[in-house]
């Protein structure tokens, strides 16, 4: 029966089916799903991941995608219309409300979580607690020696994040009062990498959001206080998050994680931000080591 | 014609048997082999006119950076009569200086070529002139494999496993640093130098060993002596080109070099390679900014550093290649 497709009309009606094929084979019966995108901060991808997981299994006709890239890359997206949800480990940047201003788009904001920036060395290092402008120091590089913030004789090695990090540009504005790190800093893909590093590095020391480094081996937390002087706070309380020093601000480096999104939602979304504040979704938040709400 | 006329009736005409061979093929065929031919075509010019439509691209959004920088700031920034060799654009005090990542990007790759000429050559000799007739088909496809190996895959072997080893052997100041990148490149560049090398040697006709042993040469001899000059044009070509696949590649360096963007010519010092700044940098920066064009600058002087090693590969087959092998090799 197959001769029949050696001629060429035959051969002409065989092209014809597969491609009619190949063209029909990308519209299945999920064409009618709602799909939700969330791009945005590092920090926050996991918690996205879990949130988009636990809604989408009691809300099977939504889809969730979430990446990173950070903040910075998930508030451009935002704006170009790529992303419906931009994920902020950060307060938007004037910059950035600016330029939704000329595009003339209006932006709402949720705050959804709350995360202490940790600031982390390795567990052989004698440091237990820094004062903001110890951190500043060492971060720009001015202080080259444990020594110097009452550790031992110990040259510092700098671990941070690459400039797309919510993190890194909420560390500049609150530890570096907008002066540039060193530029000695090793930049790392990410905060797991920058835990890793500073496990198996004597001389590390490096700054993150929190979740990262509670439950990690070979580091240890840094208790942080704003003068010499002070009690100092420590984000973490035995094994978890010191949620009333963090919320309320007494924990020096802390910040709300927030979800952007144009005031003009479309369809899914609005329940969306509802799950997340809902117990349920407060519940993730408190399971992935950041601060819920209350 | 075997037909008989009867004047007056009809004419009778006795046909043979009809034969396959005189049926026609059928004239309204579907035009394969023209549209065969419009695709293959047209491809080879897509080829072309997207090489020379990116590189127009680079080079026009690249020179765009004059417009908010002089030439002189790409090297280093003047403060207060002081000369800084600084890459630090996201600053309130941008500072454009290409220095440090120049020096990043040859501090990993010189080295890698160094380590991977020496076992990939070697690597090459013995698979071609030494191994074992029956395995050799076997250490030749396995060599392939490690040459395909996703540098994703080696960039994160080495940052989970390959960090605390080498840290416990050099104990270098920074433990992320250009040696364990320049190592991390060479995993993928010495398959890649072997196996162009096996090829080239593999390229000189038997002839010419034969010729060699029956003088007496040894099986080491014939290779160091005969052998291997015969094929240093092909054999330079691939270590050129594993030095541009060195200076080309992205994810190794990015994720175990550590990305400071130090001044310094310590290989065991953390380093920023050019293509580790434009994958880290250009997801955030603002477009039509200086800061956007001198990323995009960074990719005209990377085009342009493998045009040379395209270049010198085709200089070294072509003319070292002629010479050598005038003689009818």
């Amino acid at each position: 029966m197959f001769n029949r497709f050696r001629t060429g009309a035959g051969r002409f009606l065989l092209a014809a089916v597969f491609f009619s094929m190949l063209l029909t084979s990308g519209c299945d019966k999920s064409a009618s799903k709602v799909t939700i995108y969330l791009k945005g901060s590092d920090t926050m991808v996991n918690l996205c991941q879990r949130w988009a997981e636990a809604y989408m299994k009691v809300n099977p006709n939504v889809r969730v995608v979430v990446t990173g890239g950070g903040s910075g890359n998930g508030i451009t997206a935002l704006l170009n219309g790529s992303a419906d949800f931009a994920c902020m480990s950060r307060e938007l940047l004037p910059a950035e409300i600016k330029r939704a201003e000329t595009r003339g788009i209006k932006l709402t904001s949720v705050k959804t979580a709350f995360d202490g920036i940790t600031i982390a060395v390795n567990s052989s290092n004698i440091i237990e607690e820094l004062s903001l402008n110890d951190l500043k120091g060492l971060f720009t590089g001015k202080i080259k020696n444990f020594r110097a913030v009452g550790g031992d004789d110990l040259p510092v090695n700098l671990y941070g994040r690459d400039n797309n990090s919510g993190t890194y540009t909420i560390f500049k504005e609150m530890i570096l009062k907008g002066e540039d790190f060193a530029s000695a800093t090793q930049v790392l893909q990410g905060t797991a990498a920058l835990a890793e590093a500073v496990a198996g590095d004597k001389r590390g020391i490096a700054y993150g959001g929190i979740g990262y480094f509670i439950k990690k081996s070979g580091i240890k937390i840094v208790k942080i206080k704003g003068d010499a002087d002070d009690k100092s706070k420590s984000p973490v309380e035995e094994d978890h998050p010191n949620y009333e020093e963090i919320r309320s601000g007494q924990y020096l480096i802390s910040r709300p994680l927030l979800l952007i999104s144009r005031s003009q939602k479309k369809a899914g979304m609005e329940e969306f931000i509802n799950f997340i504040l809902s117990g349920e979704g407060q519940k993730i938040v408190a399971g992935m080591n950041y601060i819920p709400l209350n | 014609m075997n037909g008989e006329i009867n004047p007056g009736n009809e004419i009778k005409i006795e046909m043979p048997p009809v034969s396959v061979f005189d049926v026609k093929p059928k004239q309204k065929k579907f035009p394969f082999d023209t549209i065969f031919t419009f695709v293959v075509r047209s491809s080879g010019l897509i080829i072309f006119l997207l090489t020379a439509l990116v590189f127009v691209f680079i080079a026009v959004e690249s020179f765009k950076v004059f417009g908010y920088l002089s030439p002189l700031d790409l090297i280093y920034s003047d403060r207060n009569g002081e000369n800084i060799f600084e890459w630090y654009p996201t600053s309130n005090d941008p500072r454009f200086s290409l220095i440090p990542l120049l020096l990043g990007t040859f501090l990993t790759a010189i080295p890698a070529t160094i380590i991977s000429s020496f076992f990939g050559i070697g690597i090459g000799i013995f698979i071609s002139e030494f191994a074992p007739r029956r395995i050799r088909n076997y250490l030749k496809q396995l060599i392939d494999l490690f040459a395909s190996l996703p540098t994703v895959a080696v960039g994160f072997i080495l940052l989970t496993v390959g960090v605390t080893f080498f840290d416990s052997v050099f104990d270098a100041d920074n433990r992320l640093n250009a040696v364990l990148a320049a190592f991390g490149l060479s995993l993928i560049i010495i398959p890649q130098i072997a196996s162009l090398t096996e090829e080239a040697l593999r390229g000189i006709p038997d002839d010419i060993r034969m010729a060699a042993f029956s003088l007496g040469a040894g099986r080491w001899r014939t290779v160091k002596d005969i052998v291997f000059p015969a094929a240093i044009s092909g054999i330079s070509a691939s270590v050129v080109l594993g030095f541009g696949r060195a200076v080309g590649d992205t994810m190794i360096v990015l994720m175990i070099s550590g990305n400071a963007a130090n001044l310094t010519l310590n290989p065991f010092s953390s380093v920023r390679t050019m293509t580790a700044t434009i994958a880290a940098e250009l997801g955030e920066v603002s477009t039509q900014t200086a800061h956007y064009h001198a990323l995009f600058f960074i990719g005209l002087v990377l085009f342009i550093l493998s045009i040379l090693v395209n270049l010198i590969v085709k200089f070294l087959v072509q003319r070292i290649g002629f010479r050598n092998n005038g003689a009818g090799l």
